[in-house]
């Protein structure tokens, strides 16, 4: 099976150095892509199916056409790679930034130049210290060798690339939060529309791309758009990487085929349940995505196939709920983190997130009462898409809501017990 | 037009504005909190939800924000929908979870947006059990209290003064539930705008400082109609009363002048009129009073004990004053009347009449009079236009000469902030993003703004937003606007020997200018220089001739000083001359401190030599402690009449309580001097529109005068506008340290509105709205009932009437530079440094207004 | 006072800015890698370096997680508390350390040695639960492994 983004990552190993990554075949894409006009990249793009890696699965070649045609409006545009990756339970960007700088420079590079834009940004969380470290030294060889500055190449392509540095805040991951941390500003999103991608940073034309969704790029040109479709096991093209924590033996994460079942990613790559522990349930994609349970184990973590099943694929990257951990306690936990990273700029988000967490603290500390658990379910309705401002909320609200279609039983004994019986 | 549909109705709305902004226009009760029609949408608060449907098959349809939903032809949605409904509940239930319940001890209940829009949406239960989150209150100067507990975060104090006003040293702090609105540390808030934060938070986070020193309810406010005297700007204002002192003036909407918003001299100044220095009754020199007969001993007054040289004023009664008043007037050689440029139309034509028009001083200095008379011939011969606020909020080119508006003219530097953003617009239209997108119109703006020059003598608070500005001493400046306007028209006079750099700087104005749809020249007279004044107009006449509608804004020191102008008469100057040779031996002194006008050793001289001094005023002024007899004349809180402001735009103040003893207006004194003078034409002196009617006889341009407001005889369905609100508490106790019987309330026979709580319930026509009120809104977010659509034009048109009308087709004359007064010497040119807390006449007796003048500057 | 390297340092970043104010997170960065902490006199210097107020500068600094505007000591100890972590022993971890320490989240010990903060999600969750002590990410934290980690912080 081949593992186009991982093949040169040797986790607890320095990852390749640029002369070592070339040696690989790196930068090879790059030459390629600079021989082709940047809207045939696009179209390659699009034939391959890849879709979004940030979490929302929006395809990128679609995307990638949304980028206002150069002349159309005035330079310059820019492209940021969102590497904020704080949703709870994902860590799968961080693999790829500390494993394999190289690729995702030649990524960005390829993307940008497929977009033509002159100017991009990686916005780093500020805790990957050692993925920061290892970007910088990769972006100074790729100076050095002519991979980024003007004339790349001997192209007339010119691209200059920063890396940001966070200081922490979950909302930044929203793109148009991150926009405005970037412009210096407090990290509250933007009223859409406008898009970025009409209106982004310093008001000009701004793509937002996922670290994995720049790392698919350079095994696209390189390989193309079938060969690409066929590392797939489902109609979403490429590979994916997919990690499991939680009580699990192995927990980590895995480039495997997109639509990879969920069953196989916890027992084969996650090792199976912790011995005493059994699986209740997984979120299946971060923190904020619906409960799955056992029964839903044969279901391919794509895209479609887990919206089917009433959650959301994500970040691909799943953590899981095992029969000695209190549901109560673990969405009370979600939601603590979701309350304290909320930006603070729309109410019900700012106001909605905190009383959740109150009233999900008092259930699990014996506290809970007889109406809690409809003014929990009036908050999930309450906080859905549209209502907010951003994607935060509806998102903090979806583990919330199937943990009470899947666990009711465990919050009303809570409240009837007036305890949480796991303590 | 396009139709929507809301709730199955068709409905006619114009395009281009959001679904908020249309359902309020066409009457809905759509509860918002973060949406201001002056700061725009960015929906945060989410409180303005509503159901938006695709088409009419569709019934479930889904939520959107009205405030960030622009309309669209055939649109449906629906406000009555029980899921929006629903969830505009949910969005107060949220808003209360950390709110106090103290609505009854609260400074803001009673006129609460927060407190109106709990009652609107039915929030009436309190579900959480849990803690409320507590702040710490900050220290924020003499005009605001900050009371944080009450926030709800809608972000419309931070979005107004900075985003609006332009301050920077109010925001918000931290994230989450945590998010604090305040600044970085305690201490004064930096803006001269800060008082309308009072009005813009829905709640009572920042309220008025001073209120709180003498606090009463809304609906036990006394209120009336008012135009701010603290500059020539003409704000429209409502002062309101209780129990005989003024207690606040708040905003009074006007389309065209100062919209939403006022400075924080016309907002804290009015303390003057509760001044202990407040002349309150008639009063004699002891050398009038050989006998104590008449005397009033109940009283002391602030000019007793005041070192006269000849002994204290001692209170008198009405009839014995007036009976020495016409005693000097019948035996006087020659008498001679100094009006005043805060004093209104009415007083200053009755003094005039009482004195004769050829005995009738402005009571402006020599300088201060010609620049008026001079701007008043420009604006009257065109062909520029004079603008409003309004106007100048939609020029798209602006050259200052001379003037540091925040300190001057302080609501047109508030504008000249909105004008500048028209850039902004525009690169947002481009990328089809609305004017009310706030945020959307500011991200796509990118800071563009129009070409602002500003050529001062020093920096002013408007520097930041200039492309360019240039300190130079006042002869160069109006050098340089006689080279832009030659840069303009080659017609127009040359300047010679210009220095490379402002010969460069000329070209650069006129070209923006030149370029501009909306030019705009501001120039005024704080710098007492002629030259500036003709510069400019030179300038907007070149720009005429080149047929660009351009526009000239001249600032003027005060509040009448366009009105006198009108009216005529000679200066200041010319009064001392007459007393020097000795053809006049009494004076009368209308509502004018001539100390403030002219050198004290000329204006003592000139008191000396008068034989009687006879001052009508509010305050003591060093001018009232020579005087003879003083009369004690109303504010503008305790009398009716007009003002013309800068525009030329003359606007109706009324009278918002009835004032103790025998306090009233200028004009009432002297129809009451005429009538105990037994003058037949008295009359004509009686009544405020008798006065207007007689004053439009004498000076044609000022018939319009007489238009500008209802006559007093105008009813509502046989009723008057009741100055007190219909819940207006304690009528017949609040006298009851007194008597016991409620007295009857004092008729006003000068105008429509009554003393009272009786009257008419319905909106009144605009010069008479006394408060903004509806069902369901207590706050000053009323004001949208009142307006034909909102953040339009009021109901029935707004207030005043121009009087000054440029010839548009007038063929321009240009003023000729004058090189000899040219000096490029900087150091060597002294000129007056205005501010706006300090400089001011009346602003100055208010306590908080003295306080901020002290703090420092940042 | 800023000094003259952090002034240099903090400059350097506005070359890469459209306005001097997008550099504000860099600049408190820079600030506190060298101080420790961001005090309001620094808020206040650093803002006059970027032409903005020291209210606009806190606007940000205040907003941010790892902007200290309070004194912390020579290291700081960021415990992750989310999910992952929660689940695979946060609160045994968070107590051994509170115990080790003597203080409680959010203190500084007495020495101006450690300071104890809670985190959000670290990004490590195959290595619950995790710990980063200063730009060290340490996980999964065994109770056995405490003092072994704290003693490479003097
Ligand atoms: C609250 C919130 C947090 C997010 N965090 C991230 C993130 O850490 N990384 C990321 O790539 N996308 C994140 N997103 C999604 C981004 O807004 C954006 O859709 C994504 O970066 C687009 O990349 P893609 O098209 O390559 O998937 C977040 C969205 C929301 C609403
Ligand atoms: S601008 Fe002038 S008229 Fe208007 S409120 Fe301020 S002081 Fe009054
Ligand atoms: S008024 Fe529409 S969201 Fe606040």
């Amino acid at each position: 099976m081949e593992r186009p983004l991982t093949k040169n990552i040797h986790p607890g190993q320095e990852p390749l150095s640029l002369a070592e990554y070339e040696k690989a075949g790196g930068y090879r894409s790059l030459r390629k892509a600079l021989a082709m006009p940047p809207q045939d990249i696009v179209a390659l793009v699009k034939a391959s199916n890849l879709r979004g890696r940030g979490g929302a699965g929006f395809p990128t070649g679609m995307k990638w056409g949304l980028v206002p045609q150069v002349g159309s409006v005035p330079q310059p545009r820019y492209f940021i790679v969102n590497a904020d990756e704080m949703e709870p339970g994902a860590f799968k960007d961080r693999l790829l930034l500390e494993g394999d700088p190289n690729q995702i420079i030649e990524g960005i590079i390829v993307s940008a130049y497929a977009v033509q834009t002159e100017k991009a940004f990686i916005f780093l969380r500020r805790e990957y210290f050692l993925a920061e470290k290892r970007l910088k030294k990769a972006i100074a060889e790729a100076y050095e060798k002519g991979y980024l500055g003007a004339g790349i190449l001997g192209s007339g392509f010119n691209l200059d690339l920063r890396i940001h540095s966070s200081a922490g805040r979950y909302i930044c991951g929203e793109e148009t939060a991150l926009i405005n941390a970037l412009e210096g500003k407090r990290a509250v999103p933007r009223a859409k529309p406008p898009f970025p991608l009409a209106c982004g940073l310093w008001g000009r034309p701004t793509l937002v791309n996922n670290p994995e969704t720049v790392a698919n790029i350079p095994h696209i040109v390189n390989n193309g758009a079938e060969w690409f479709k066929a590392l797939s096991a489902c109609a979403d093209g490429g590979t994916k990487i997919y990690g499991v924590s939680g009580r699990v033996n192995k927990p980590g994460a895995w480039e495997l085929p997109m639509g990879t079942t969920i069953e196989e990613l916890i027992e084969d790559h996650g090792g199976g349940m912790q011995k005493g522990y059994a699986l209740r349930g997984i979120i299946p994609g971060g923190a904020s995505t619906d409960f799955l349970l056992p029964k839903h184990l044969d279901v391919p973590m794509d895209f479609d196939s887990v919206a089917k099943a009433g959650s959301r694929m994500g970040t691909g990257t799943m953590t899981v709920l095992d029969d000695r951990t209190c549901p109560v306690g673990f969405v009370h936990n979600l939601e603590v983190f979701f309350s304290r990273e909320s930006c603070g700029w729309c109410t019900p988000c700012r106001e909605g997130l905190p009383w959740i967490e109150k009233i999900l603290h008092a259930i699990e500390n014996g506290r809970g009462e007889s109406g809690d658990l409809s003014l929990l379910e009036q908050h999930c309705r309450l906080l859905g898409p549209g209502n907010t401002f951003c994607a935060l909320a509806p998102g903090a609200v979806e583990p919330l809501q199937s943990a009470l279609k899947y666990f009711r039983e465990d919050f009303e004994r809570h409240i009837r017990e007036k305890k949480c019986t796991w303590k | 037009m396009i139709t929507i549909y809301i709730d199955n109705k068709p409905y006619q709305v114009k395009p281009g504005q959001n679904l908020l902004q249309a359902c309020l226009s066409l009457g809905f009760d759509l509860p918002y909190f973060c949406w201001h029609p002056a700061l725009h949408a960015v929906g945060a608060c989410r409180q303005c939800a509503v159901k938006q449907f695709k088409d009419e098959r569709d019934t479930r349809g889904r939520i959107v924000m009205s405030c960030m939903t622009p309309v669209a032809e055939g649109m449906r949605i629906s406000v009555d929908d029980a899921e929006a409904k629903a969830f505009r509940k949910g969005v107060i239930e949220w808003l209360m979870l950390n709110h106090p319940h103290d609505c009854p001890v609260c400074d803001e209940g009673g006129e609460c947006h927060l407190q109106d829009m709990t009652v609107m949406t039915g929030h009436n239960e309190r579900r959480t059990r849990f803690k409320k989150r507590t702040h710490r209150n900050q220290y924020l100067g003499p005009f605001i209290n900050h009371e944080m507990n009450r926030c709800i975060q809608c972000y419309r104090c931070v979005r107004y003064y900075r985003d609006y006003a332009g301050g920077r040293d109010l925001n918000v702090f931290s994230a989450h539930d945590h998010v604090y609105f305040g600044r970085h540390e305690d201490g004064v808030l930096d803006s001269e705008f800060s008082g309308n934060l009072v009005e813009i938070c829905p709640t009572g986070v920042f309220t008025d400082k001073t209120l709180k020193q003498h606090y009463a309810r809304k609906w036990d406010l006394q209120t009336a109609p008012s135009i701010c005297v603290h500059c020539g700007l003409g704000c429209n204002t409502i002062a309101g009363e209780r129990y005989g002192t003024l207690r606040r003036i708040m905003n009074r909407y006007h389309h065209d002048v100062n919209g939403y918003f006022l400075c924080d001299r016309g907002r804290f100044g009015y303390e003057f009129v509760n001044s202990g220095k407040r002349i309150k009754q008639p009063m004699l020199s002891p050398s009038l009073s050989p006998s104590p007969q008449g005397r009033d001993a109940s009283t002391s007054s602030p000019l007793a004990g005041e070192d006269r040289g000849e002994g204290d004023l001692q209170p008198f009664d009405k009839e014995s004053v007036l009976g020495h008043v016409t005693g000097i007037l019948s035996n006087s050689k020659g008498i001679i009347g100094i009006g005043s440029p805060r004093a209104s139309l009415e007083s200053n034509f009755a003094l005039r009449s009482l004195v004769g028009p050829g005995n009738f001083y402005s009571g402006m200095s020599e300088p201060d009079h010609r620049l008026i008379s001079l701007i008043i011939d420009i604006h009257q011969k065109g062909p520029a236009r004079s603008p409003s606020l309004r106007d100048v909020r939609m020029a798209d080119a602006i050259v200052v000469l001379g003037e540091d508006l925040t300190n001057t003219a302080p609501l047109l530097a508030l504008s000249l902030r909105q004008a500048v953003r028209g850039r902004e617009f525009e690169a947002a239209a481009k990328l089809n993003i609305p004017e009310w997108h706030d945020a959307g119109v500011r991200n796509a703006g990118r800071g563009a703004r129009n070409p602002l020059f500003i050529a001062t003598p020093a920096q002013t608070r408007l520097d930041d937003i200039a492309i360019k500005t240039c300190h130079a001493a006042p002869d160069d400046i109006a050098r340089l606007g006689f080279a832009i306007a030659h840069e303009l028209d080659p017609s127009a006079p040359a300047v010679r020997g210009l220095t490379e750099g402002t010969s460069s700087l000329a070209k650069e104005i006129a070209h923006s200018l030149k370029d501009a749809k909306r030019p705009l020249v501001i120039a005024g007279t704080s710098l007492f220089n002629e030259q500036i004044v003709q510069a400019a107009a030179n300038i907007a006449a070149a720009l005429c001739a080149g047929s660009t509608d351009a526009a000239l804004c001249y600032t003027v020191p005060e509040c009448n000083s366009m009105g006198l102008g009108i009216i005529g008469g000679r200066n200041l100057d010319e009064a001392f001359t007459v007393m020097d040779d000795g053809l006049a031996d009494t004076v009368v002194i209308l509502e004018n401190d001539l100390y403030r006008r002219a050198d004290a050793g000329k204006i003592n001289a000139f008191l000396d030599r008068a034989k009687h001094v006879i001052v009508l005023d509010h305050i003591s002024t060093r001018t009232a402690l020579r005087a003879d007899i003083v009369l004690p004349a109303g504010t503008f809180a305790e009398s009716n009449g007009t003002l013309v402001n800068n525009e030329g735009r003359a606007q109706r103040f009324y009278q918002a309580f009835v004032p103790q003893g025998d306090i009233q207006g200028g004009w009432k004194w002297i129809h009451a001097i005429m009538v105990a003078a037994g003058r037949t034409t008295a009359d004509a002196m009686q009544s405020l529109d008798s006065v207007t009617a007689t004053m439009a006889d004498a000076f044609p341009v000022l018939a319009p005068v007489k238009d500008i407001a209802p006559p007093a005889d105008f009813r509502i369905k046989g009723s008057k506008v009741p100055r007190q609100p219909h819940r207006y508490s304690g009528r017949t106790s609040m006298h009851a340290d007194v008597s016991v019987n409620e007295g009857k309330p004092r008729e006003d026979a000068d105008s429509p509105l009554a003393f009272s709580m009786e009257g008419s319930e319905e909106q009144p026509p605009a010069p008479l709205i006394a408060r903004y009120w509806s069902p369901g809104w207590s706050s000053v977010q009323a004001l949208n009932k009142y307006q034909q659509e909102v953040g339009g034009e009021l109901r029935d048109n707004g207030s005043g009437k121009r009087l000054v009308q440029p010839d548009q087709h007038g063929k321009p004359a240009y003023f000729t530079a004058d090189p000899a007064k040219a000096s490029h010497a900087m150091d060597a040119a002294i000129v007056p440094a205005y501010q706006i807390f300090g400089s001011d006449e009346l602003s100055n007796y208010s306590p908080a207004i003295e306080e901020r003048a002290k703090a420092k500057k940042p | 006072m800023l000094t003259e390297e952090e002034k240099r340092e903090i400059t350097a970043e506005l070359a890469h800015c459209e306005h001097k104010s997008a550099a504000s997170i860099e600049a408190l960065k820079v600030i506190q890698k060298r101080r420790g902490w961001v005090s309001d006199a620094s808020i206040r210097d650093i803002a006059f370096l970027l032409d903005m107020t020291p209210a606009e500068l806190d606007a940000v600094a205040t907003f941010f997680n790892f902007i200290y505007r309070k004194p912390v000591g020579r290291h700081v100890i960021a415990v992750c508390d989310s999910i992952v972590c929660w689940s695979l022993g946060y609160d045994q971890l968070r107590e051994l350390l509170q115990k080790s320490l003597g203080i409680g989240l959010g203190e500084t010990t007495q020495d101006d040695r450690f300071t104890l903060l809670p985190a959000s999600c670290l990004g490590a969750c195959d290595r619950a639960p995790a710990m980063l002590v200063d730009e060290d990410l340490h996980g999964p934290v065994t109770p056995e492994m405490i003092d072994g980690i704290l003693e490479k912080y003097r």
